[in-house]
């Protein structure tokens, strides 16, 4: 090692004592995100990344891509990755049409009847699972890499998507399929009215504030578990300072979008997902499983993991996020098109390593895949605002894709 | 024959919080033998990382004289050019690549700019010869066994004319017969005048093979020790590495043996690549509760192949035979059922196969046992901490935290991790496969200690080791097993190496005669 860096590590000692139970790369993406909507917040003309239209945008803009990275992070941690999503995504947007739009004649499809909303999205979910299955199948059972199996799944179902769509786009969709990608809880702030709130909608404010208060309640429930048991924990002051932190961040969210719209189902659903899926990998034997897995596999397997099993139902798992994601997003165009989802497995791909996640497999979270999306998501609306032009746009996320790998990679060097 | 061919002088190396070496001389005479030795963690892969540049000179303080010349190392291969070539333990060929590649690997032979291929293969022979080994140089080293594999190092060190060759742990993985061959070799090589400095665990061989040994402890140069005086026995390296003397290096017992727990019948194993290939051929033992049994082998005897074949059918094909456990016929048809049935086993490799080294201590320790900590479908977290700092505690696992990283422990801690996490699912039957391999004298005695405890407490505990003495040391109850087959079953009170080995060795041609 360089004298120069001896010394500075000699210094920094001090610090890292003090700091000492503080998990510095996570939250190196928290203050990440954090700069990025700054730089935004101060550089697009008249503030535009931050007004409450802006902040509901990005939340209906990039659901679909989060939703994506939620499956896509569990894949990658278990050491494979998957090519498919986008095209799986066009493929289910057309198969909830077929469901819920009943396009008639010129498709072919008249035998079959119309479905309710509900009944076109569970429809479409179900053969979403298929298609986790049938990938599923060949990357557990018969063992060929996932790297192969979905970039022929990825050439495979656009197909698919482009013969059930026929060269044309099914449209238009129900109201209530149509809210989930792109309506708000009680938009006509309905309720607020009638208490005499009319600039603010009072159902998002209320929703955030239980958000807010169930967020503090679930850390200091940790904590205390933690000291009950003995363990070390985060030092006091910054335990304080960080919650105090995030729930200012999802107070001010919750305050603009309820000065815009309210809250985009698409939230409540990609909440709702990042919460269950948290779940999932921390407290589940399931998740567990999947780290271990990734970690070492010849280990997993001696320590009675059914390997093939897990694989097998990541991808189902996956699947179904795609067939999520694909609903989500020809809900929001209010039509299923050819071109829906192209290029929406390298976003996903990039917000699971921007998020902190291992090429190798064994680390990675599902709330540093979802920060790592809301990054590239913002970065990508910010340039939007500024007119920056696609060519600088492409080359600014591919860099930054590039500079937080190559961060992590080194700080974990640092460490060793 | 008494000039030193290197001289290091007063070498400090510093880690940030750490002094790894501390004014370590070290000289080594040409033409000799020079072995070092220490516990794990004492200094030696430091020491020669220092020697072949791997840290460059201006990062640590003292001189290396090498031919009189003082060194000023900038990476490896400014030392390697001098002559002094490191073979280390993991070896660092290159699978799919042929034996002349790897040789001549980033040291071609080149005729007008391109790879000259006979010339290259032509030389890779003479190499070859020279180490004794009688390969085609076309074959690709994957499908040459690790004893050859470590004669390949050697003939690509031999091909950047050598002068100083240095050793880490060259026999650790190999059997007996290849460890006899290589040290053949250096002997050799020794009469031909080159130098060599070897590391290794194995007390018995540098006791055979080396002229001057030095013991290095916690960074420092304990003693220098001259073999050839003849009186240097190996308690007397032990004692200097741990620092006390080590009368005894096995704890002692009183076994209480009771009813049989495991019982292995008609148990035979095809391999899985060549169905037709007998690999376990007819195997019938047995372990009983409060024994343990010691399964003994040279390498290839098939001894890790039984074992997991037994653990789920972890390895093999086309298995027959049946494995009993307190009487009850085991359903063995993959690791979980045989872990439910009460069979646990702990890898002979356990950075490869037994450890989630990126993962936690508390992690690693539970996996195998994860069902027991769940509640409403979810795993308590804490009460998985709880445990693992209990093991952290009975087994003595130096670490800050149960919470720490399993991959930057020692390898006796790690060893101790894998073991917890096979104690906690609380088997009948352990299997332990090498469970000291890589380890220090000081940690193997707690890992004796713990095969103990675990046999006073009921459990049959059977054990593989490549080490006859480590056996002979713990076990109530030894079978050999050679070519797939067991050839012979020795009570604690007829043990002798000498009957042990001949057993070990019985191929299938003496038995037939």
């Amino acid at each position: 090692m360089p004298k120069v860096l001896e010394k500075i590590s000699a210094k920094t000692e001090g610090l890292r004592n003090r700091l000492e139970g503080v998990d510095l790369r996570q939250n190196a993406i928290f203050i990440a995100l954090l700069v990025v909507i700054g730089y935004f917040a101060i550089t697009t003309p008249m503030h535009t990344s931050v007004t409450p239209d802006n902040w509901s945008n990005l939340v209906v803009q990039n659901g679909y891509i989060l939703v994506l990275a939620i499956g896509m992070v569990m894949i990658i941690i278990a050491g494979h990755i998957d090519l498919s999503v986008g095209s799986v995504a066009c493929f289910i947007g057309s198969v909830a049409g077929i469901l819920a739009v009943r396009p008639l004649e010129q498709h072919g499809w008249e035998w079959l009847p119309a479905f309710p909303w509900w009944a076109a999205i569970l429809g479409a979910i179900a053969v979403g699972a298929l298609v986790g299955m049938w990938q599923g199948f060949w990357v557990a059972y018969v063992g060929i890499p996932a790297f192969i199996v979905t970039l022929a799944g990825m050439l495979l179902f656009r197909g698919l998507a482009l013969m059930t769509l026929q060269n044309s786009n099914i449209g238009p969709y129900p109201d209530k399929f149509r809210a989930i990608g792109n309506g708000f809880i009680d938009i006509d702030n309905r309720v607020g009215v009638k208490f005499g709130v009319t600039h603010y909608n009072l159902v998002a404010l209320i929703i955030t504030l239980v958000g807010i208060l169930a967020l503090l309640w679930n850390s200091l429930a940790t904590r205390r578990g933690r000291i009950k048991y003995n363990q070390k924990v985060e030092p006091r002051t910054w335990f304080f300072i960080k919650n105090i932190l995030l729930a200012t961040m999802m107070g001010y969210v919750g305050v603009q979008l309820s000065r815009a719209h309210g809250i985009p189902w698409t939230l409540v659903v990609l909440v709702f997902l990042t919460v269950l899926y948290t779940i999932v990998m921390k407290k589940t034997t399931f998740g567990r499983h999947i780290y271990a897995i990734g970690g070492n596999l010849h280990a997993a397997v001696l320590s009675g993991i059914n390997v093939r099993r897990v694989n097998f139902w990541l991808f189902v798992n996956m699947g179904a996020l795609a067939a999520l994601s694909g609903i989500l997003i020809t809900a929001r165009m209010n039509s299923a098109v050819p071109s829906a989802g192209n290029g929406f497995e390298l976003d996903a791909i990039s917000s699971v390593f921007i998020g902190g996640a291992a090429v190798q497999g064994g680390v990675g979270t599902v709330i540093g895949s979802i920060v790592g999306g809301m990054i590239q998501g913002i970065l990508g609306n910010g340039m939007n605002l500024n007119s920056l032009g696609i060519s600088y746009q492409m080359t600014i996320k591919g860099l930054v894709l590039l500079l937080a790998v190559a961060f992590d990679v080194w700080s974990k060097k640092r460490t060793k | 024959m008494t000039e030193n061919i290197l001289e290091m002088r007063n070498i400090t190396k510093t880690f940030p919080g750490v002094k790894a070496l501390v004014n370590v001389d070290l000289h080594v005479k040409r033409g000799n033998i020079h072995a070092i030795c220490g516990e794990n963690g004492a200094g030696k892969s430091t020491l020669m990382k220092v020697l072949s540049g791997v840290y460059p000179h201006g990062t640590y303080d003292g001189d290396i004289v090498f031919e009189n010349e003082v060194l000023n190392l900038k990476n490896i291969r400014d030392s390697e050019h001098l002559g002094i070539v490191i073979i280390h333990q993991e070896l660092a060929l290159s699978p799919h690549l042929s034996i002349a590649e790897n040789i001549f690997l980033n040291n071609e032979i080149k005729t007008r700019g391109f790879i000259d291929w006979n010339k290259t293969n032509q030389e890779a022979q003479k190499l070859l010869a020279k180490v004794g080994l009688s390969e085609d140089p076309n074959t690709p080293v994957n499908k040459i066994g690790v004893g050859k594999q470590q004669l390949v190092e050697i003939a690509k060190a031999l091909s950047k004319r050598v002068k100083l060759l240095i050793l880490d742990e060259p026999t650790a993985a190999l059997n007996d017969a290849d460890s006899e061959h290589l040290l053949d070799l250096l002997r050799q090589f020794r009469s031909q005048g080159m130098t060599c400095i070897i590391i290794s665990h194995k007390l018995n061989e540098i006791a055979a093979i080396a002229d001057t040994t030095t013991i290095i402890r916690d960074g420092n140069v304990i003693e220098t020790l001259d073999m050839t005086a003849g009186k240097i026995d190996q308690e007397r390296i032990i004692k200097a590495m741990v620092g006390r003397e080590m009368n005894n290096r096995y704890p002692v017992r009183e076994p209480k043996i009771g009813e049989e727990i495991l019982r292995v019948e008609n148990w035979t194993v095809h391999h899985p690549d060549d169905s037709s290939r007998v690999v376990i051929d007819n195997a019938n033992f047995n372990v009983k509760a409060g024994e343990i049994v010691g399964l003994a082998g040279i390498m290839g005897a098939g001894r890790t192949e039984l074992a997991r074949s037994i653990f789920g059918h972890s390895w093999g094909v086309n298995i027959s035979g049946q494995v009993h456990i307190n009487g009850k016929l085991a359903n063995l048809k993959n690791v979980r059922s045989a872990i439910d049935s009460g069979i646990a086993y702990s890898t002979e490799d356990r950075k490869r196969f037994g450890l989630n080294l990126i993962d936690d201590i508390k992690r690693n320790i539970t996996i195998a046992s994860l069902d027991d900590f769940v509640k409403f479908g979810l795993v308590n977290d804490n009460e998985e901490y709880k445990i693992a700092s209990e093991y952290r505690d009975s087994m003595n696992i130096k670490a800050p935290s149960p919470n720490s990283i399993v991959g930057k422990l020692s390898g006796g801690n790690q060893q101790k991790v894998v073991l917890s996490q096979w104690i906690n699912v609380n088997p009948e039957v352990l299997i332990l496969d090498e469970p000291t391999r890589g380890i220090d004298v000081g940690a193997k005695y707690e890992i004796y200690t713990i095969m103990q405890e675990l046999a006073s407490r009921g459990k049959a505990v059977l054990v593989i080791s490549s080490e006859l003495p480590e056996l002979l040391g713990i076990c109530d109850r030894i079978y050999a097993i050679a070519e797939g087959r067991i050839t012979g079953e020795v009570e604690r009170k007829d043990f002798t190496p000498e009957l042990l080995m001949k057993y070990m060795t019985m191929t299938k041609e003496a038995t037939h005669a």
